[in-house]
Formats: structure tokens, C-alpha cells, sequence
């Protein structure tokens, strides 16, 4: 049997006119912990949603378990969705109810077993992210560290194939982050878990991934071990280690040049300005005419 | 060309709007049989229908005293005060029940129902939920709208007789109609059928749409705070015209043509 989980092979993916996706392939290992960085806004999360099923490709495939994801139907869709599992950035716990019934909730949902197994369940889930004291507590108790673990305890509560982490560092103090880490690192090993982890937090997610993509400009920029990432020499692999402000991804949003945009008026960019500058200038003309 | 480009963009965004609103319905519908949803639904009924019972009765109470007192002053006139029953009854639940009771369901629970399904999308619930294999449109859609469909009618018909004890405290107790006309009048002329069950089917047509739009508008609204406060705001716009709309064209089918 193949030891690939997810095969993504030549996706095209666009939202509009724009295109986030040109024509990447990335494959991860079962047992792995895999690390997709880039910069903000490059559309890491759309991959997460791609390879979950909630989006569709333009063009290629995303084989999960060697079955297309996206050629399945809603009902097998809906079956290979229980071997997966997504960490949102938000935590996207239900406000309603508390952090047991959250992480009893795909239990009760997906399995017939009784409360008290599911109960017995849901306390090592809670005991395995420290938060087995927080059970009776509501989502708007817990401090947004705390969140996003008793989220990786619903998670896991049905002890999926993958995980997938949607910026799981982002926003959190150097405890929680630490704290973040151990738990994914530990998991993975003592579940057998294969997590892709999606962040642009490059240095933290180093220390713990197997194999690592940078994402930039639409495409795959550099990929391979800790090791041969920081060794790249790739200029676009270390600007992005090191997080110059600018080089071959530009600091500035492309723009004619700065002469040409005062000199003339007409070329600043963003449509919204070009009305109000207009406007500004028919405005002084009236105030003339009136003088 | 480019209205003719903007025109023809509206029209496919307006028809892709109506495509996926009827899809959602068809969730909604289809996804009742479930054993497991029905303490969702009772759940529901509660927040929607008994939350609501506040307002529907104190509203049904002050439409059906009002009504009384504008009707007896002109009735008096000709001596007609005896038929301020009937005419306090058949207004209420010919019309005024079920309309009254939508607008203020679509108010106070079809704002409510968008506001939580828009946050719910804003902050990855759904799609936390379709990611635990778990369909939001059984899960979170059906429920609240079989909710809305059991409760509204419901809700009609305690307004309206609220409204009629409402009109017989100011008729009788206070401006001395006489209670036996004020029921008996009534009695002989409200029709179950045509009268009592055709405002019972109004509205369950009012409940229908105001629960998909709501719904809806909820499902589809931007994830932002604009986004959703613009949601519940077309939520209670179209609301109250689909029902005043439907109100007409049910009103001619059901009594314009004898």
C-alpha cells in the first residue's frame, strides 16, 4: 500500500478573476507531520478546504487514501470526511454548548455508544489537551489558547487518519504556542496521526514538521526537510525565512512608479481614489468659476 | 454594452441566489424524518415559537381592543353595535392574525434565526460541522425550519383569540355591548372551514417563506459584521413584503371568487 496520504497532482484553482492556484502538486506521507507556510493571504486555508471537499478545483486532483475527493459522492464524501479532521483558526466551537458536549459532539453524532463510554471518551480527549478541568465550561470561559486545544480534542475525538491545522499559532502567547506544539508533535506520534499544518509562523512549525512546502505567488516556491529549507538557496526560500521586507516577493503592490502617479494624477491606483481625485479636481474648477 | 453586461450579470447572480435558496429548502424538507432531529425541533419550538408568545399576545390583545373601539363607534351609529362580535372575529382571523402574527414573527424570529446562522457561518461553525461529516442543513437548517412551520400557525391562533377576548373587553365590559349577540353572532357567522382553517393556511404559507427567507438570508450572508447586518435587515424587508404580497393573492383565491 502507498505510504501517501493526500496526493495533490497539477491544481488550478480561482476565485474570480484572481488565481490562487497555479498548477501545484504536493504529496504527504502517512505518519507525518507536513508544513505548508507562506504569506498571509496566499490562500492556505483554501488548500485545507480543497483537500476537505469543501471547495472544488478547476483543474486537478486531490486523491485522499488514493480515492478522488472530488469526484466522490456526498454520501462517500460525507464517509471519508469521519477519517479526517479540520483544527479552524477560530477553534469554531459551538457557543451553545459546553467544551464537553463539544467534544462529545461527533461521538454522539457519528458512533451509538452510550454516555457513559462516551463520557469515559471525552475525559482522555480533554485529559490528553490539559483541559480535562475545563469540561463543564463554555466556549466564552476559555481564553483563546484554551479554544483552540479543547477544539484538537474534538478533533480527535474520533481518532481520524489527518488533521488538518488552519494557522494553529496564530495570535497566541509564547506558552500557548509552546504548549500548541508539544501537543500536535505528541499526538501525531501517539496516534498515528498525519497532520498538515498550515502557518506562517516558519521557525515554531520547523521544529516539528517532516517535510515542509513554501507556498508564494501561486505556485510551490520550495519544499523539503527542516533541514534542506534552511539550507535552500533560493532567494524567494530565504526571504521568507527570514522575513526580509522586501525582495523577489515585492514589498509594494504593484503601481506605476511614484513620478508618474503625482505628476499626472490619472494613474494612481484603486478605482475608488481615481473617482475622489477626480471629483477634488471638479470641485476646485466650480470654486473657480464661482471666484 | 456595459449595462448590458451588468444586466445580464445580475440576472445569472439572481437566478444562482433563487437556485441555491430552493436547494436549501429541498434540505430542509427532506431532512424531517430523522428520529434523532426531533428534540432539535422541540428546541427550536421553544426559542422561536414560545419566545414569541410575549409579544404575539400582548399585540393580539391591543389589535383586538382597538379594533373593538374603532368598530363600535361606527357601528353605533346604526345600531349595528350587536355585530361588533363577528366583525372583530372574522377580521382577526381572516386577516389580521395570521398577517400581524408574521410580520412580528419575522421581526422578532426571522432576524434572530439569520443573525445566529450568519454567525454561526462567520465563525466556522458550519463549516467546522460539515467537516465532522455532519450535514448543517440537517443539523442546523431543518430543525429551525420545521420549528418556524409548526409554530407560527400556532402563534396565529392564540392571536386571534386574544384578540377576540381583547374585543370583548372593550365591547362588552367596557362600552356595554351585549355579551350573548357578541358571542352568538359570532358563533353563527364565523365558518370553521372557511373562516378558522383558511387563516390557519395562510399561515402556514406566511411561516413557509418567512422561515426560508430568514434561513436563507443566514446561509448566504457575507461572513463579515456587514455582511450580516445586512442580512437580517433584507430578512425582515423581503419578509414583511412576501407576506403582505402572498396575503393578497391568498385573500382573492380563498374569498374574492364566490
Amino acid at each position: 500500500m502507498s505510504d501517501i496520504l493526500v496526493d495533490i497532482d497539477k491544481m488550478h484553482f480561482e476565485r474570480g478573476d484572481r488565481v490562487i492556484y497555479d498548477s501545484i502538486s504536493m504529496q504527504v506521507k502517512k505518519g507525518g507531520i507536513t508544513a505548508v507556510m507562506g504569506p498571509s493571504g496566499i490562500g492556505k486555508t483554501t488548500l485545507l478546504k480543497l483537500i476537505g471537499g469543501q471547495l472544488y478545483p478547476d483543474s486537478g486532483e486531490v486523491m485522499f487514501q488514493g480515492e478522488n475527493i472530488h469526484q466522490m459522492s456526498r454520501k462517500r464524501l460525507y464517509d471519508v470526511r469521519r477519517k479526517m479532521s479540520m483544527l479552524f483558526q477560530s477553534g469554531a466551537l459551538f457557543t451553545n454548548i459546553s467544551v464537553f458536549d463539544n467534544v462529545a459532539f461527533p461521538l454522539r453524532e457519528h458512533t451509538g455508544l452510550s454516555e457513559g463510554i462516551i463520557e469515559t471518551i471525552v475525559l482522555l480527549k480533554l485529559e490528553a489537551v490539559g483541559l480535562r478541568g475545563a469540561a463543564h465550561l463554555m466556549p466564552s470561559e476559555l481564553s483563546g489558547g484554551m479554544a483552540r486545544r479543547a477544539a484538537l480534542a474534538r478533533a480527535i475525538a474520533l481518532d481520524p487518519d489527518l488533521i488538518l491545522y488552519d494557522e494553529p499559532f496564530a495570535g497566541q502567547d509564547p506558552i500557548s504556542m509552546g504548549v500548541l506544539l508539544k501537543l500536535i508533535k505528541e499526538l501525531n506520534s501517539a496516534l498515528s496521526l498525519t497532520s498538515i499544518v498550515v502557518t506562517h509562523d516558519v521557525k515554531e512549525v520547523l521544529t516539528i514538521a517532516d517535510y515542509a512546502y513554501i507556498l508564494a505567488d501561486k505556485r510551490i516556491i520550495g519544499e523539503g526537510t527542516p533541514e534542506e529549507i534552511r539550507n535552500s538557496s533560493s532567494e524567494l526560500v530565504q526571504q521568507f525565512l527570514q522575513g526580509n521586507a522586501d525582495g523577489p516577493v515585492p514589498f509594494h503592490f504593484p503601481a506605476p512608479s511614484l513620478e508618474e502617479a503625482f505628476m499626472t494624477g490619472a494613474s494612481l491606483s484603486g478605482a475608488s481614489k481615481k473617482t475622489s481625485f477626480k471629483k477634488d479636481v471638479a470641485k476646485k474648477e466650480i470654486l473657480k468659476g464661482a471666484k | 454594452m456595459n449595462w448590458l453586461i451588468n444586466l445580464g450579470a445580475g440576472t445569472l447572480a439572481k437566478l444562482s441566489a433563487i437556485g441555491n435558496a430552493s436547494l436549501m429548502l429541498w434540505g430542509g424538507l427532506f431532512a424531517i424524518p430523522r428520529l434523532k432531529n426531533i428534540p432539535l425541533i422541540i428546541q427550536q419550538i421553544y426559542v422561536v415559537g414560545v419566545q414569541s408568545l410575549l409579544i404575539i399576545i400582548v399585540s393580539g390583545l391591543f389589535i383586538g381592543m382597538v379594533m373593538a373601539l374603532q368598530g363600535y363607534t361606527i357601528l353605533v351609529n346604526y345600531g349595528a353595535e350587536g355585530s361588533l362580535g363577528p366583525m372583530v372575529a372574522l377580521s382577526l382571523l381572516r386577516e389580521l392574525g395570521p398577517v400581524v402574527t408574521a410580520l412580528l414573527f419575522a421581526g422578532r424570529a426571522g432576524s434572530a434565526l439569520t443573525a445566529e446562522i450568519g454567525l454561526m457561518k462567520a465563525t466556522e461553525q458550519l463549516s467546522s460541522l460539515e467537516m465532522m461529516a455532519v450535514d448543517p442543513l440537517r443539523r442546523i437548517i431543518a430543525p429551525r425550519f420545521w420549528a418556524g412551520v409548526i409554530s407560527m400557525p400556532m402563534l396565529a391562533v392564540i392571536f386571534s383569540a386574544v384578540g377576540i377576548l381583547g374585543g370583548h373587553l372593550v365591547g362588552v365590559e367596557w362600552l356595554g355591548v351585549d355579551s350573548g349577540s357578541y358571542w352568538s353572532i359570532m358563533q353563527s357567522t364565523v365558518e370553521w372551514d372557511k373562516d378558522v382553517i383558511n387563516g390557519v393556511i395562510k399561515s402556514v404559507v406566511f411561516a413557509l417563506v418567512v422561515v426560508w427567507i430568514a434561513l436563507y438570508k443566514g446561509y448566504d450572508a457575507l461572513p463579515t459584521s456587514e455582511g450580516i447586518s445586512k442580512a437580517t435587515t433584507e430578512t425582515v424587508v423581503l419578509s414583511s413584503l412576501a407576506i403582505l404580497g402572498i396575503d393578497f393573492v391568498l385573500t382573492a383565491l380563498m374569498f374574492g371568487i364566490n
